[in-house]
């Protein structure tokens, strides 16, 4: 009887116990140095190479001197890259806005960081309205357009969603995906910030890719 | 006695807040970004406080062609800007239109708006009529109405 019953409850066994405790806790331990280099390693490691291929590719434009940029340009620098339309009046000029203000605190890195600012309307934003328009930031913004065709396939590769949204009038409003891309200088996906990034969290995660 | 005392004391809070509450529909802190370059569009933002319910149906500016009541969302990563009839000013909340989410959008604008700037605006409320307001034009990019102790 007493040997049944400690055959059927042998977790009542202290030393059991003990066991159990200290072989959970080396796997949760184990898990955890795990997900720490996996952290670590970024996107460019393996938990973040299926992502790092996904956005971005080759392009062909035409930025607000009328001179022809490819990806290929981009090389060399690290770049932030914002998809939106010189009409828009609330959402493109807070993402512009914040990138010049997080370049600001990176101080003398801040020229190791090109800004790119690409249209999602062409057929309005032609070299002279993007020129005019990125010269007012406090930034060195490269601004980018091209025919429907090139930016259609500019965003396609950088996964960027836009749409024309006609109003009475004539008037168009365009919806687009509102995000800022970090390409590293080998034109590598390696970060992106939203709409609820502030400039400090955009600074202090440059500064930390930048050491 | 302490929870008629704190009863007391918050009808007292609530009365005061009542009469310190505009006896009619106000505008405040009505403000605009500077636009870039030779942007065509911009956008105004200011806040409505109403003792009763209201509804802002319109607005107009000299400044620009056009000026309409715009809702912006995000789904998702995606931005999405529409105009929308009118603007539900319940009664005694204040209602702030701000970056990020609903502006009056001036379409269109005559000159672009430059930091220090003002220009006048009006709102028509189906209640309490053609409000006037004096719009401030802040730096490009600016969060916020510039505090008062400023201007």
């Amino acid at each position: 009887m007493a040997r049944n019953s400690r055959a059927s409850a042998p977790g009542g066994s202290p030393r059991f116990v003990l066991a159990a405790a200290v072989l959970a806790g080396l796997v949760i331990l184990a898990a955890g140095v795990f997900f720490a280099l996996l952290m670590r390693e970024g996107p460019r490691g393996a938990g973040g190479t299926a992502l790092a291929s996904a956005i971005g590719g080759p392009f062909r434009l035409t930025d607000q001197n009328g001179k022809t940029v490819t990806d290929a340009d981009l090389k060399g620098k690290w770049s932030l890259i914002y998809f939106g339309y010189t009409h828009c009046p609330d959402a493109c000029p807070t993402a512009l806005n914040d990138i010049a203000v997080a370049l600001d605190e990176l101080g003398t890195k801040r020229e190791a960081v090109r800004p790119v600012f690409i249209t999602v309307d062409p057929e309005r934003d032609t070299p002279p309205a993007l020129k005019s328009y990125v010269a007012s930031f406090d930034a060195p913004i490269l601004a980018l357009t091209g025919t429907p065709e090139e930016v259609a396939q500019t965003a396609k590769a950088y996964r960027v969603y836009y749409a024309k949204h006609p109003e009475p009038g004539g008037d168009y409003s365009m919806d687009h995906s509102s995000v800022i891309y970090v390409m590293d200088p080998e034109g590598r996906f390696t970060a992106s910030f939203t709409h609820e990034s502030s400039p400090e969290q955009i600074a202090e995660r440059l500064k930390k890719l930048l050491a | 006695m302490p929870m008629k005392f704190l009863a007391f004391a918050a009808g007292l809070v609530v009365a005061s807040a009542a009469l310190a509450q505009a006896a009619q529909l106000e505008v405040k802190d009505a403000w605009a970004r500077a636009t870039p370059g030779n942007a065509e569009n911009g956008a105004a933002y200011l806040t409505i406080v109403s003792p009763t319910a209201d509804r802002l149906v319109s607005v107009a500016t000299p400044v620009a062609k056009k000026a309409e009541l715009h809702t912006m969302t995000m789904k998702g990563m995606v931005m999405e800007m529409r105009p929308v009839e009118g603007v539900d000013i319940p009664p005694g909340r204040p209602v702030t239109l701000k970056p990020g989410g609903a502006h009056i959008m001036l379409l269109r604008l005559n000159q672009p708006l430059r930091e220090g700037q003002s220009f006048p605006m009006t709102l028509n409320f189906e209640k309490a009529g053609p409000q006037p307001v004096t719009v401030t034009v802040e730096k490009l990019g600016a969060a916020g109405p510039a505090p008062a102790a400023r201007r």
